[in-house]
Protein backbone atom coordinates (compact mmCIF):
# COMPACT_ATOMS: atom_id res chain seq x y z
CA UNK A 1 0.00 0.00 0.00
CA UNK A 2 2.89 2.63 1.34
CA UNK A 3 4.34 1.72 -2.21
CA UNK A 4 1.95 2.45 -4.18
CA UNK A 5 1.38 5.91 -2.52
CA UNK A 6 5.19 6.23 -3.66
CA UNK A 7 4.56 5.14 -6.63
CA UNK A 8 1.60 7.72 -7.23
CA UNK A 9 3.57 10.45 -6.01
CA UNK A 10 6.92 10.07 -7.89
CA UNK A 11 5.84 8.82 -11.28
CA UNK A 12 7.67 11.65 -12.73
CA UNK A 13 10.98 10.29 -11.54
CA UNK A 14 9.61 7.02 -12.06
CA UNK A 15 9.16 7.94 -15.95
CA UNK A 16 12.57 9.83 -15.57
CA UNK A 17 14.24 6.79 -14.29
CA UNK A 18 12.58 4.30 -17.13
CA UNK A 19 13.87 6.54 -19.87
CA UNK A 20 17.48 6.53 -18.83
CA UNK A 21 17.61 3.21 -17.82
CA UNK A 22 15.91 2.32 -21.36
CA UNK A 23 17.80 4.35 -23.28
CA UNK A 24 20.98 2.92 -22.08
CA UNK A 25 19.54 -0.54 -22.71
CA UNK A 26 18.22 0.03 -26.60
CA UNK A 27 21.59 2.06 -27.27
CA UNK A 28 24.00 0.13 -26.56
CA UNK A 29 21.82 -3.25 -27.95
CA UNK A 30 21.38 -0.86 -31.30
CA UNK A 31 25.21 -0.83 -31.17
CA UNK A 32 25.46 -4.43 -30.31
CA UNK A 33 23.33 -5.26 -33.22
CA UNK A 34 25.29 -2.93 -35.34
CA UNK A 35 28.52 -5.05 -34.55
CA UNK A 36 27.16 -8.12 -33.77
CA UNK A 37 25.37 -9.27 -37.03
CA UNK A 38 28.27 -8.25 -39.37
CA UNK A 39 30.87 -10.19 -36.76
CA UNK A 40 28.33 -12.82 -36.82
CA UNK A 41 27.93 -13.14 -40.61
CA UNK A 42 31.74 -12.79 -41.26
CA UNK A 43 32.49 -15.72 -39.06
CA UNK A 44 30.70 -18.42 -41.03
CA UNK A 45 34.00 -17.73 -43.54
CA UNK A 46 36.46 -19.21 -41.23
CA UNK A 47 35.76 -22.25 -38.26
CA UNK A 48 39.02 -20.79 -36.61
CA UNK A 49 37.80 -17.03 -36.39
CA UNK A 50 34.42 -18.63 -35.03
CA UNK A 51 35.94 -20.44 -32.46
CA UNK A 52 38.11 -17.50 -31.10
CA UNK A 53 35.47 -14.97 -31.34
CA UNK A 54 32.77 -17.14 -29.88
CA UNK A 55 35.55 -17.92 -27.10
CA UNK A 56 36.01 -14.46 -26.69
CA UNK A 57 32.71 -13.19 -26.22
CA UNK A 58 31.70 -16.45 -24.00
CA UNK A 59 34.50 -14.98 -21.59
CA UNK A 60 33.56 -11.78 -21.52
CA UNK A 61 29.53 -13.12 -20.47
CA UNK A 62 31.38 -14.30 -17.52
CA UNK A 63 32.86 -11.23 -15.70
CA UNK A 64 30.55 -9.70 -13.23
CA UNK A 65 29.09 -6.62 -13.50
CA UNK A 66 30.30 -5.11 -11.05
CA UNK A 67 33.84 -6.26 -12.12
CA UNK A 68 33.22 -5.07 -15.67
CA UNK A 69 32.18 -1.40 -14.59
CA UNK A 70 35.29 -1.37 -12.17
CA UNK A 71 37.90 -2.47 -14.99
CA UNK A 72 36.60 0.26 -17.07
CA UNK A 73 36.76 3.08 -14.72
CA UNK A 74 40.60 3.34 -14.91
CA UNK A 75 39.97 2.84 -18.66
CA UNK A 76 37.53 5.02 -19.12
CA UNK A 77 38.93 7.87 -17.10
CA UNK A 78 41.84 8.90 -19.36
CA UNK A 79 39.14 10.28 -21.56
CA UNK A 80 37.30 11.68 -18.67
CA UNK A 81 34.40 9.00 -18.85
CA UNK A 82 34.89 6.71 -15.91
CA UNK A 83 31.53 6.84 -14.44
CA UNK A 84 27.96 7.76 -16.05
CA UNK A 85 26.02 6.72 -19.24
CA UNK A 86 29.46 5.72 -21.59
CA UNK A 87 30.89 2.92 -19.58
CA UNK A 88 27.17 1.45 -19.18
CA UNK A 89 26.78 1.43 -22.46
CA UNK A 90 29.65 -0.20 -23.38
CA UNK A 91 29.40 -2.72 -20.26
CA UNK A 92 25.63 -3.47 -22.15
CA UNK A 93 26.84 -3.41 -25.65
CA UNK A 94 29.67 -6.02 -24.70
CA UNK A 95 27.54 -8.16 -22.70
CA UNK A 96 25.23 -8.62 -25.55
CA UNK A 97 27.56 -9.64 -28.25
CA UNK A 98 27.54 -13.30 -27.29
CA UNK A 99 24.17 -14.21 -27.71
CA UNK A 100 23.89 -12.18 -30.50
CA UNK A 101 26.68 -12.81 -32.71
CA UNK A 102 26.34 -16.82 -31.50
CA UNK A 103 22.63 -16.79 -32.61
CA UNK A 104 23.56 -14.82 -36.04
CA UNK A 105 26.58 -17.42 -36.61
CA UNK A 106 24.56 -20.59 -35.71
CA UNK A 107 21.34 -19.16 -37.68
CA UNK A 108 23.58 -19.14 -40.74
CA UNK A 109 25.66 -21.83 -40.82
CA UNK A 110 22.44 -24.15 -39.91
CA UNK A 111 20.28 -22.63 -43.05
CA UNK A 112 19.80 -25.81 -45.04
CA UNK A 113 22.73 -26.83 -47.08
CA UNK A 114 20.26 -27.77 -49.97
CA UNK A 115 18.76 -24.32 -49.93
CA UNK A 116 22.22 -22.69 -50.37
CA UNK A 117 23.21 -25.40 -53.07
CA UNK A 118 19.97 -24.22 -54.67
CA UNK A 119 21.02 -20.76 -54.91
CA UNK A 120 24.34 -21.37 -55.91
CA UNK A 121 23.16 -23.00 -58.59
CA UNK A 122 20.73 -21.14 -60.10
CA UNK A 123 23.50 -18.51 -60.39
CA UNK A 124 23.63 -16.09 -57.02
CA UNK A 125 26.31 -14.67 -55.88
CA UNK A 126 28.08 -14.69 -52.41
CA UNK A 127 26.36 -11.66 -51.75
CA UNK A 128 22.87 -12.18 -53.50
CA UNK A 129 22.97 -15.62 -51.20
CA UNK A 130 23.43 -14.09 -48.08
CA UNK A 131 20.98 -11.17 -49.17
CA UNK A 132 18.33 -13.02 -50.30
CA UNK A 133 18.59 -16.57 -48.50
CA UNK A 134 20.64 -16.41 -45.52
CA UNK A 135 19.94 -13.76 -43.94
CA UNK A 136 16.09 -13.96 -44.43
CA UNK A 137 16.56 -17.26 -42.67
CA UNK A 138 18.53 -15.82 -40.09
CA UNK A 139 16.68 -13.14 -39.14
CA UNK A 140 14.29 -15.23 -36.37
CA UNK A 141 17.17 -16.58 -35.16
CA UNK A 142 19.38 -13.81 -34.58
CA UNK A 143 16.23 -11.86 -33.45
CA UNK A 144 15.88 -14.41 -30.32
CA UNK A 145 19.49 -13.68 -29.43
CA UNK A 146 18.21 -9.95 -29.34
CA UNK A 147 15.54 -10.75 -26.87
CA UNK A 148 17.87 -12.70 -25.10
CA UNK A 149 20.01 -9.91 -24.92
CA UNK A 150 17.46 -6.99 -23.73
CA UNK A 151 16.06 -9.05 -21.13
CA UNK A 152 19.22 -10.00 -19.60
CA UNK A 153 20.66 -6.30 -19.60
CA UNK A 154 17.83 -4.71 -18.54
CA UNK A 155 18.81 -6.89 -15.29
CA UNK A 156 22.39 -5.73 -15.24
CA UNK A 157 21.76 -2.07 -16.11
CA UNK A 158 20.27 -1.95 -12.95
CA UNK A 159 23.79 -2.10 -11.46
CA UNK A 160 25.19 0.13 -13.79
CA UNK A 161 23.91 3.10 -10.96
CA UNK A 162 26.27 2.60 -8.86
CA UNK A 163 29.03 3.76 -11.53
CA UNK A 164 26.38 6.88 -11.61
CA UNK A 165 24.63 6.11 -14.97
CA UNK A 166 20.74 6.46 -13.16
CA UNK A 167 18.29 4.29 -14.31
CA UNK A 168 16.06 2.34 -11.90
CA UNK A 169 18.80 1.03 -10.37
CA UNK A 170 18.52 3.94 -7.83
CA UNK A 171 15.42 2.87 -6.71
CA UNK A 172 17.02 -0.41 -5.87
CA UNK A 173 20.67 1.17 -4.57
CA UNK A 174 18.86 3.86 -2.66
CA UNK A 175 15.81 1.45 -0.93
CA UNK A 176 19.07 -0.49 0.10
CA UNK A 177 21.06 2.16 1.43
CA UNK A 178 18.06 4.22 3.19
CA UNK A 179 16.42 0.85 4.43
CA UNK A 180 13.26 2.08 2.24
CA UNK A 181 11.25 -0.88 0.91
CA UNK A 182 8.76 0.97 -0.46
CA UNK A 183 12.02 2.46 -3.53
CA UNK A 184 13.17 -1.43 -3.43
CA UNK A 185 10.04 -2.49 -4.41
CA UNK A 186 9.32 -0.01 -6.68
CA UNK A 187 12.76 -0.79 -8.71
CA UNK A 188 12.32 -4.04 -9.17
CA UNK A 189 8.96 -4.00 -10.41
CA UNK A 190 9.67 -1.90 -12.70
CA UNK A 191 13.09 -3.59 -13.74
CA UNK A 192 10.94 -6.53 -14.22
CA UNK A 193 7.94 -5.00 -15.89
CA UNK A 194 10.18 -3.59 -18.27
CA UNK A 195 12.24 -6.96 -18.93
CA UNK A 196 8.83 -8.62 -19.67
CA UNK A 197 7.06 -6.14 -21.90
CA UNK A 198 10.42 -5.49 -23.91
CA UNK A 199 10.39 -9.47 -24.32
CA UNK A 200 6.87 -9.41 -25.56
CA UNK A 201 7.41 -6.35 -28.25
CA UNK A 202 10.46 -8.04 -29.72
CA UNK A 203 8.61 -11.03 -30.06
CA UNK A 204 6.31 -9.10 -31.86
CA UNK A 205 8.50 -7.66 -33.77
CA UNK A 206 10.26 -10.68 -34.58
CA UNK A 207 7.20 -12.45 -35.72
CA UNK A 208 6.23 -9.37 -38.11
CA UNK A 209 10.14 -9.54 -39.45
CA UNK A 210 9.24 -13.21 -41.00
CA UNK A 211 7.07 -14.21 -43.56
CA UNK A 212 3.53 -15.79 -42.20
CA UNK A 213 4.56 -19.32 -43.42
CA UNK A 214 8.00 -20.05 -42.81
CA UNK A 215 7.51 -18.75 -39.01
CA UNK A 216 7.15 -22.76 -38.36
CA UNK A 217 10.58 -23.50 -38.86
CA UNK A 218 12.60 -20.78 -37.76
CA UNK A 219 11.98 -20.79 -33.97
CA UNK A 220 14.36 -19.20 -31.92
CA UNK A 221 16.28 -20.59 -28.41
CA UNK B 1 23.91 -29.53 -76.55
CA UNK B 2 25.95 -30.97 -73.74
CA UNK B 3 29.55 -32.61 -74.14
CA UNK B 4 32.13 -33.83 -72.04
CA UNK B 5 35.81 -34.30 -72.77
CA UNK B 6 37.55 -36.71 -70.51
CA UNK B 7 35.92 -34.93 -67.98
CA UNK B 8 37.76 -35.94 -64.46
CA UNK B 9 37.25 -35.59 -60.60
CA UNK B 10 39.99 -36.33 -58.05
CA UNK B 11 38.78 -35.55 -54.64
CA UNK B 12 41.23 -35.18 -51.64
CA UNK B 13 40.22 -36.88 -48.69
CA UNK B 14 41.16 -35.77 -45.36
CA UNK B 15 43.10 -38.51 -44.45
CA UNK B 16 45.40 -37.70 -47.33
CA UNK B 17 43.77 -40.26 -49.95
CA UNK B 18 42.25 -39.44 -53.13
CA UNK B 19 38.79 -40.44 -54.39
CA UNK B 20 38.66 -40.76 -58.78
CA UNK B 21 34.67 -39.37 -58.61
CA UNK B 22 34.54 -39.02 -62.56
CA UNK B 23 37.18 -41.10 -64.87
CA UNK B 24 37.87 -39.47 -67.99
CA UNK B 25 34.10 -39.72 -68.74
CA UNK B 26 33.24 -38.42 -72.56
CA UNK B 27 29.78 -38.06 -73.33
CA UNK B 28 27.48 -36.19 -76.24
CA UNK B 29 23.91 -35.09 -75.32
CA UNK B 30 22.50 -33.99 -78.63
CA UNK B 31 20.10 -30.93 -78.57
CA UNK B 32 16.33 -32.01 -77.19
CA UNK B 33 17.53 -35.06 -75.86
CA UNK B 34 17.49 -36.57 -72.26
CA UNK B 35 20.66 -38.25 -71.07
CA UNK B 36 20.22 -40.23 -67.91
CA UNK B 37 23.16 -40.73 -65.59
CA UNK B 38 22.44 -44.04 -64.29
CA UNK B 39 24.28 -46.18 -61.80
CA UNK B 40 24.99 -47.36 -58.31
CA UNK B 41 25.37 -45.16 -55.50
CA UNK B 42 28.81 -43.06 -54.97
CA UNK B 43 29.71 -44.24 -58.78
CA UNK B 44 30.21 -40.49 -59.43
CA UNK B 45 26.71 -39.45 -61.25
CA UNK B 46 26.12 -36.38 -58.88
CA UNK B 47 30.15 -35.03 -59.18
CA UNK B 48 29.71 -35.50 -63.14
CA UNK B 49 26.43 -33.50 -62.95
CA UNK B 50 27.48 -30.99 -60.81
CA UNK B 51 31.02 -30.14 -63.17
CA UNK B 52 28.77 -29.06 -65.70
CA UNK B 53 27.54 -26.19 -64.14
CA UNK B 54 30.38 -25.40 -62.19
CA UNK B 55 29.19 -25.96 -58.62
CA UNK B 56 32.20 -28.99 -58.65
CA UNK B 57 35.29 -27.74 -60.25
CA UNK B 58 36.62 -29.70 -62.72
CA UNK B 59 40.41 -31.74 -62.13
CA UNK B 60 40.88 -32.06 -66.10
CA UNK B 61 38.84 -32.32 -68.99
CA UNK B 62 36.65 -30.10 -71.24
CA UNK B 63 33.18 -29.02 -70.74
CA UNK B 64 31.33 -27.49 -73.61
CA UNK B 65 27.12 -26.49 -72.90
CA UNK B 66 25.46 -24.89 -76.13
CA UNK B 67 28.29 -25.00 -78.11
CA UNK B 68 30.55 -22.88 -75.59
CA UNK B 69 33.57 -23.82 -73.30
CA UNK B 70 32.78 -24.06 -69.80
CA UNK B 71 36.16 -22.76 -68.93
CA UNK B 72 35.66 -19.39 -70.84
CA UNK B 73 32.11 -18.54 -69.01
CA UNK B 74 31.49 -16.44 -65.51
CA UNK B 75 30.41 -19.73 -63.33
CA UNK B 76 27.76 -17.25 -62.26
CA UNK B 77 26.59 -16.13 -65.94
CA UNK B 78 26.65 -20.02 -66.94
CA UNK B 79 24.77 -21.14 -64.00
CA UNK B 80 22.21 -18.49 -64.95
CA UNK B 81 22.16 -19.68 -68.30
CA UNK B 82 21.39 -24.00 -67.17
CA UNK B 83 18.59 -24.94 -65.41
CA UNK B 84 19.10 -26.95 -62.46
CA UNK B 85 16.92 -29.05 -60.21
CA UNK B 86 17.91 -30.52 -56.93
CA UNK B 87 16.62 -33.66 -55.70
CA UNK B 88 15.81 -31.57 -51.90
CA UNK B 89 13.94 -29.20 -54.15
CA UNK B 90 15.02 -26.76 -52.43
CA UNK B 91 12.49 -24.17 -52.93
CA UNK B 92 13.26 -20.82 -50.21
CA UNK B 93 10.69 -21.04 -47.74
CA UNK B 94 11.17 -16.94 -47.24
CA UNK B 95 10.24 -16.14 -51.06
CA UNK B 96 6.29 -16.91 -51.99
CA UNK B 97 6.02 -19.02 -54.86
CA UNK B 98 6.02 -16.58 -57.70
CA UNK B 99 9.26 -15.24 -55.89
CA UNK B 100 10.82 -18.95 -55.91
CA UNK B 101 10.07 -19.14 -59.60
CA UNK B 102 11.13 -15.54 -61.01
CA UNK B 103 14.94 -16.13 -58.94
CA UNK B 104 16.59 -16.34 -62.26
CA UNK B 105 14.66 -13.75 -64.32
CA UNK B 106 15.03 -11.43 -61.44
CA UNK B 107 18.47 -12.08 -61.54
CA UNK B 108 18.93 -11.65 -64.86
CA UNK B 109 17.41 -8.14 -64.92
CA UNK B 110 14.22 -9.27 -66.30
CA UNK B 111 10.93 -6.45 -66.05
CA UNK B 112 9.73 -7.78 -63.07
CA UNK B 113 5.44 -8.12 -64.78
CA UNK B 114 7.58 -10.29 -67.36
CA UNK B 115 8.77 -12.57 -64.76
CA UNK B 116 5.59 -12.76 -63.31
CA UNK B 117 3.69 -13.34 -66.25
CA UNK B 118 6.39 -15.87 -66.81
CA UNK B 119 5.91 -17.27 -63.19
CA UNK B 120 2.10 -17.41 -64.17
CA UNK B 121 2.07 -19.24 -67.37
CA UNK B 122 4.78 -21.87 -65.72
CA UNK B 123 2.40 -23.13 -63.18
CA UNK B 124 -0.39 -23.30 -65.66
CA UNK B 125 2.07 -25.68 -67.64
CA UNK B 126 2.42 -27.90 -64.49
CA UNK B 127 -1.65 -28.03 -64.00
CA UNK B 128 -1.17 -25.62 -60.46
CA UNK B 129 -3.41 -22.93 -60.23
CA UNK B 130 -2.07 -19.72 -60.46
CA UNK B 131 -4.51 -17.86 -59.01
CA UNK B 132 -4.41 -20.41 -55.66
CA UNK B 133 0.05 -20.91 -55.78
CA UNK B 134 1.25 -18.07 -56.89
CA UNK B 135 1.31 -15.68 -53.60
CA UNK B 136 1.39 -19.47 -51.24
CA UNK B 137 4.82 -19.84 -49.49
CA UNK B 138 6.84 -23.09 -50.36
CA UNK B 139 4.98 -24.87 -46.69
CA UNK B 140 1.51 -24.80 -47.81
CA UNK B 141 2.53 -26.93 -51.01
CA UNK B 142 2.53 -30.60 -50.75
CA UNK B 143 5.77 -33.25 -51.90
CA UNK B 144 4.12 -33.10 -55.11
CA UNK B 145 3.04 -29.24 -55.69
CA UNK B 146 6.52 -28.59 -54.53
CA UNK B 147 8.55 -30.80 -56.94
CA UNK B 148 7.09 -29.36 -60.15
CA UNK B 149 7.74 -25.94 -58.82
CA UNK B 150 11.06 -26.72 -58.42
CA UNK B 151 11.46 -27.93 -62.41
CA UNK B 152 9.36 -24.75 -63.33
CA UNK B 153 12.00 -23.07 -61.72
CA UNK B 154 14.63 -24.28 -63.68
CA UNK B 155 12.38 -23.51 -66.32
CA UNK B 156 11.86 -19.98 -65.38
CA UNK B 157 14.50 -18.03 -67.96
CA UNK B 158 14.07 -20.54 -70.57
CA UNK B 159 17.25 -22.27 -70.65
CA UNK B 160 17.95 -24.44 -73.51
CA UNK B 161 20.42 -26.89 -71.04
CA UNK B 162 18.84 -28.41 -68.24
CA UNK B 163 20.29 -30.41 -65.03
CA UNK B 164 18.76 -32.29 -63.09
CA UNK B 165 19.60 -34.72 -60.07
CA UNK B 166 17.17 -37.10 -58.48
CA UNK B 167 14.41 -34.62 -59.60
CA UNK B 168 11.76 -37.08 -58.90
CA UNK B 169 13.62 -38.71 -56.26
CA UNK B 170 11.45 -37.32 -52.85
CA UNK B 171 8.22 -38.07 -54.01
CA UNK B 172 6.16 -41.90 -53.88
CA UNK B 173 5.82 -44.14 -56.76
CA UNK B 174 2.21 -43.14 -58.01
CA UNK B 175 2.56 -39.34 -57.67
CA UNK B 176 6.15 -40.00 -59.74
CA UNK B 177 4.93 -41.60 -62.50
CA UNK B 178 2.37 -38.79 -62.86
CA UNK B 179 5.13 -36.21 -62.92
CA UNK B 180 7.24 -37.68 -64.75
CA UNK B 181 4.42 -38.36 -67.53
CA UNK B 182 3.77 -34.29 -67.18
CA UNK B 183 7.54 -33.57 -67.73
CA UNK B 184 7.92 -35.70 -70.95
CA UNK B 185 4.84 -34.13 -72.41
CA UNK B 186 6.27 -30.66 -71.56
CA UNK B 187 9.39 -31.99 -73.07
CA UNK B 188 8.26 -33.00 -76.31
CA UNK B 189 7.45 -29.15 -76.81
CA UNK B 190 9.87 -27.53 -74.86
CA UNK B 191 12.84 -29.85 -76.50
CA UNK B 192 15.12 -28.92 -73.51
CA UNK B 193 18.71 -30.56 -73.86
CA UNK B 194 18.49 -32.88 -70.61
CA UNK B 195 21.59 -34.20 -67.89
CA UNK B 196 19.03 -36.50 -66.02
CA UNK B 197 20.71 -38.19 -62.59
CA UNK B 198 19.17 -41.23 -61.47
CA UNK B 199 19.93 -44.10 -59.52
CA UNK B 200 16.15 -45.86 -60.94
CA UNK B 201 16.55 -47.76 -64.04
CA UNK B 202 12.73 -47.81 -65.07
CA UNK B 203 12.92 -44.21 -64.70
CA UNK B 204 15.92 -44.09 -66.65
CA UNK B 205 14.12 -46.74 -69.17
CA UNK B 206 10.75 -44.10 -69.52
CA UNK B 207 12.90 -40.61 -69.42
CA UNK B 208 16.19 -41.44 -71.63
CA UNK B 209 16.51 -40.84 -75.17
CA UNK B 210 20.36 -41.87 -73.94
CA UNK B 211 21.54 -43.78 -70.76
CA UNK B 212 24.99 -43.39 -69.11
CA UNK B 213 26.18 -46.36 -66.92
CA UNK B 214 28.76 -45.33 -64.58
CA UNK B 215 30.46 -47.90 -62.10
CA UNK B 216 33.08 -46.39 -59.81
CA UNK B 217 33.46 -42.98 -62.01
CA UNK B 218 33.98 -44.46 -65.39
CA UNK B 219 31.17 -44.34 -68.23
CA UNK B 220 30.48 -47.76 -68.70
CA UNK B 221 28.18 -47.77 -71.16
CA UNK B 222 26.41 -44.99 -73.51
CA UNK B 223 23.27 -46.01 -75.66
CA UNK B 224 20.32 -45.91 -76.07
CA UNK B 225 17.72 -47.55 -73.58
CA UNK B 226 16.76 -50.63 -75.68
CA UNK B 227 20.16 -51.21 -77.04
CA UNK B 228 21.41 -51.15 -72.81
CA UNK B 229 18.99 -53.96 -72.48
CA UNK B 230 19.33 -56.02 -75.49
CA UNK B 231 22.58 -55.68 -75.36
CA UNK B 232 24.28 -54.89 -71.59
CA UNK B 233 28.22 -54.36 -72.38
CA UNK B 234 29.50 -56.26 -69.45
CA UNK B 235 28.56 -58.40 -66.39
CA UNK B 236 27.98 -55.38 -64.23
CA UNK B 237 25.81 -54.05 -66.67
CA UNK B 238 23.60 -56.84 -67.09
CA UNK B 239 23.44 -57.54 -63.22
CA UNK B 240 22.58 -53.69 -62.59
CA UNK B 241 19.29 -53.99 -65.22
CA UNK B 242 18.57 -56.97 -63.55
CA UNK B 243 18.02 -60.36 -64.68
CA UNK B 244 14.35 -59.24 -65.85
CA UNK B 245 15.63 -56.41 -68.07
CA UNK B 246 14.00 -58.39 -71.36
CA UNK B 247 10.82 -57.57 -69.72
CA UNK B 248 12.03 -54.29 -69.05
CA UNK B 249 12.18 -53.70 -72.84
CA UNK B 250 8.32 -54.14 -73.21
CA UNK B 251 7.51 -51.17 -72.15
CA UNK B 252 10.10 -49.30 -74.44
CA UNK B 253 8.16 -51.34 -77.69
CA UNK B 254 4.59 -50.01 -79.02
CA UNK B 255 2.12 -52.10 -79.76
CA UNK B 256 2.45 -50.74 -83.17
CA UNK B 257 5.76 -52.21 -83.40
CA UNK B 258 4.88 -55.59 -83.91
CA UNK B 259 1.53 -55.58 -84.82
CA UNK B 260 -0.03 -57.61 -87.56
CA UNK B 261 -1.52 -56.33 -90.47
CA UNK B 262 -5.59 -56.10 -90.15
CA UNK B 263 -6.13 -56.46 -94.41
CA UNK B 264 -7.73 -60.00 -93.58
CA UNK B 265 -10.88 -59.29 -91.83
CA UNK B 266 -14.71 -59.97 -92.48
CA UNK B 267 -18.20 -58.17 -91.95
CA UNK B 268 -21.12 -59.09 -90.14
CA UNK B 269 -23.54 -60.01 -93.47
CA UNK B 270 -20.49 -62.27 -95.07
CA UNK B 271 -20.58 -66.07 -95.73
CA UNK B 272 -18.77 -67.85 -92.91
CA UNK B 273 -17.45 -69.84 -95.72
CA UNK B 274 -15.89 -67.44 -97.07
CA UNK B 275 -14.41 -66.13 -93.61
CA UNK B 276 -13.22 -70.19 -93.07
CA UNK B 277 -11.46 -69.67 -96.63
CA UNK B 278 -9.72 -66.77 -95.76
CA UNK B 279 -8.37 -67.89 -92.15
CA UNK B 280 -7.56 -71.13 -94.16
CA UNK B 281 -5.35 -69.12 -97.06
CA UNK B 282 -3.55 -66.55 -94.24
CA UNK B 283 -3.30 -69.44 -91.64
CA UNK B 284 -5.06 -67.82 -89.28
CA UNK B 285 -6.97 -69.79 -86.70
CA UNK B 286 -8.86 -66.12 -85.82
CA UNK B 287 -10.51 -63.62 -87.91
CA UNK B 288 -12.01 -60.71 -86.75
CA UNK B 289 -15.28 -59.20 -87.60
CA UNK B 290 -15.65 -55.21 -88.42
CA UNK B 291 -18.64 -53.24 -88.47
CA UNK B 292 -19.70 -51.00 -91.87
CA UNK B 293 -17.19 -48.62 -91.09
CA UNK B 294 -14.00 -51.11 -89.68
CA UNK B 295 -14.76 -50.86 -85.64
CA UNK B 296 -13.69 -53.97 -84.43
CA UNK B 297 -16.68 -55.97 -83.33
CA UNK B 298 -16.00 -59.45 -82.71
CA UNK B 299 -14.23 -62.80 -84.01
CA UNK B 300 -14.85 -65.55 -85.65
CA UNK B 301 -12.71 -68.46 -84.39
CA UNK B 302 -11.41 -71.39 -86.81
CA UNK B 303 -12.33 -74.55 -85.12
CA UNK B 304 -15.91 -73.14 -83.72
CA UNK B 305 -16.93 -72.88 -87.50
CA UNK B 306 -15.24 -75.87 -89.75
CA UNK B 307 -19.41 -76.86 -90.08
CA UNK B 308 -20.33 -73.47 -89.75
CA UNK B 309 -23.08 -71.88 -92.57
CA UNK B 310 -24.81 -68.86 -92.86
CA UNK B 311 -23.22 -65.59 -91.82
CA UNK B 312 -20.60 -64.25 -89.98
CA UNK B 313 -23.46 -62.27 -87.89
CA UNK B 314 -24.92 -65.47 -86.50
CA UNK B 315 -21.55 -66.71 -85.01
CA UNK B 316 -19.15 -64.61 -84.18
CA UNK B 317 -18.49 -64.00 -80.62
CA UNK B 318 -17.38 -60.47 -78.80
CA UNK B 319 -13.73 -60.16 -78.23
CA UNK B 320 -12.89 -60.68 -74.90
CA UNK B 321 -10.46 -56.95 -75.05
CA UNK B 322 -8.45 -54.93 -77.82
CA UNK B 323 -5.77 -52.64 -77.23
CA UNK B 324 -4.89 -49.55 -78.16
CA UNK B 325 -1.88 -48.84 -81.03
CA UNK B 326 -0.20 -46.81 -79.09
CA UNK B 327 0.02 -48.65 -75.78
CA UNK B 328 3.07 -50.15 -75.15
CA UNK B 329 4.24 -53.50 -75.23
CA UNK B 330 4.00 -53.80 -71.15
CA UNK B 331 0.70 -52.66 -70.95
CA UNK B 332 -0.98 -55.20 -73.94
CA UNK B 333 1.09 -58.06 -72.18
CA UNK B 334 -0.27 -57.53 -69.13
CA UNK B 335 -3.49 -57.45 -70.83
CA UNK B 336 -3.01 -60.48 -72.64
CA UNK B 337 -2.19 -62.27 -69.39
CA UNK B 338 -5.15 -60.99 -67.35
CA UNK B 339 -7.65 -62.19 -69.99
CA UNK B 340 -5.96 -65.53 -70.55
CA UNK B 341 -5.31 -65.02 -74.44
CA UNK B 342 -2.51 -65.23 -76.61
CA UNK B 343 -3.51 -62.55 -79.46
CA UNK B 344 -5.51 -59.52 -79.23
CA UNK B 345 -6.88 -57.04 -81.99
CA UNK B 346 -5.80 -53.43 -82.14
CA UNK B 347 -7.50 -50.88 -82.18
CA UNK B 348 -6.67 -46.73 -82.86
CA UNK B 349 -8.61 -44.26 -80.46
CA UNK B 350 -11.90 -44.16 -82.53
CA UNK B 351 -11.96 -48.23 -82.00
CA UNK B 352 -11.62 -48.68 -85.70
CA UNK B 353 -10.02 -51.99 -86.01
CA UNK B 354 -5.83 -51.34 -87.63
CA UNK B 355 -4.56 -55.30 -86.89
CA UNK B 356 -4.01 -58.25 -84.38
CA UNK B 357 -0.76 -58.90 -81.70
CA UNK B 358 0.28 -62.26 -81.10
CA UNK B 359 2.17 -63.68 -77.94
CA UNK B 360 4.62 -65.07 -80.79
CA UNK B 361 5.09 -62.01 -82.84
CA UNK B 362 6.13 -59.87 -79.01
CA UNK B 363 8.41 -62.37 -78.35
CA UNK B 364 9.85 -62.90 -81.60
CA UNK B 365 10.55 -59.04 -81.21
CA UNK B 366 12.42 -59.30 -78.41
CA UNK B 367 14.43 -62.20 -79.61
CA UNK B 368 15.62 -60.38 -82.82
CA UNK B 369 17.35 -58.24 -81.04
CA UNK B 370 19.64 -61.19 -79.36
CA UNK B 371 19.80 -63.38 -82.76
CA UNK B 372 21.90 -60.56 -84.34
CA UNK B 373 24.25 -60.24 -81.65
CA UNK B 374 24.59 -64.16 -82.01
CA UNK B 375 24.76 -63.98 -85.77
CA UNK B 376 27.12 -61.34 -85.15
CA UNK B 377 29.30 -63.33 -82.45
CA UNK B 378 29.37 -66.32 -84.82
CA UNK B 379 30.84 -64.67 -87.93
N1 LIG C 1 33.27 -33.35 -51.43
C1 LIG C 1 33.77 -34.60 -51.54
N2 LIG C 1 34.92 -34.93 -50.96
C2 LIG C 1 35.42 -36.19 -51.08
N3 LIG C 1 34.82 -37.17 -51.75
C3 LIG C 1 33.66 -36.92 -52.36
C4 LIG C 1 33.05 -35.61 -52.28
N4 LIG C 1 31.89 -35.63 -52.97
C5 LIG C 1 31.78 -36.90 -53.45
N5 LIG C 1 32.82 -37.66 -53.09
C6 LIG C 1 33.04 -39.08 -53.45
O1 LIG C 1 32.98 -39.19 -54.84
C7 LIG C 1 32.30 -40.36 -55.24
C8 LIG C 1 31.15 -40.01 -56.16
O2 LIG C 1 30.17 -39.28 -55.45
P1 LIG C 1 28.82 -38.79 -56.11
O3 LIG C 1 28.14 -37.92 -55.12
O4 LIG C 1 29.09 -38.23 -57.43
O5 LIG C 1 28.02 -40.15 -56.26
P2 LIG C 1 26.57 -40.44 -56.88
O6 LIG C 1 26.77 -41.31 -58.05
O7 LIG C 1 25.85 -39.17 -57.09
O8 LIG C 1 25.90 -41.30 -55.73
P3 LIG C 1 24.42 -41.27 -55.14
O9 LIG C 1 23.58 -42.12 -56.03
O10 LIG C 1 24.58 -41.90 -53.79
O11 LIG C 1 23.97 -39.84 -55.07
C9 LIG C 1 31.88 -41.04 -53.96
O12 LIG C 1 32.80 -42.05 -53.68
C10 LIG C 1 31.94 -39.95 -52.93
O13 LIG C 1 32.25 -40.48 -51.67
MG1 LIG D 1 24.06 -38.24 -56.19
Amino acid sequence: METLVFISQNLDLIFERTVQHMSIVFVAIGLAIVTGVPIGILITLNQKAADIVLYIAAIIITIPSIALFGLMIPVLSLIGQGVGYLPAVIAVLLYSQLPIIRNTYTAITNVDPALREAARGLGMTPIQRLRRVEIPLAIPVVMAGVRIAVVMNIGITAIATYIGAGGLGAFISRGISQSDPRQLITGALMVSLLAIASDYFLLWLQKRLTPASSSATAGGH
Amino acid sequence: MIKLEKLSKIFETPNGGTVMAADKVSLEVPEGEICVLLGPSGCGKTTTLKMINGLIPKTSGKIHVAGRDTDTIDPVELRRSIGYVIQQIGLFPNMTIEDNICIVPDLLGWERSKARKRAAELLDLVNLDPSIFLKRFPKELSGGQQQRVGVIRALAADPPVLLMDEPFGAIDPINRAVIQDEFLKMQKELRKTIAFVSHDIDEAIKMADKIAIFKDGKLEQFSSPDDLLARPASDFIASFLGSDRTLKRLSLLKVSDVMLSGRVRVSAEEDVGKARDMMKEAGHKNIVMVGPRGRARGYLHLNDVVEATGTVEEHYQALPTTVNVDADLRTAVSQMFRHDTTWMACVDDDGFFKGFITQRAISHQLGATYRDTLAEDLT
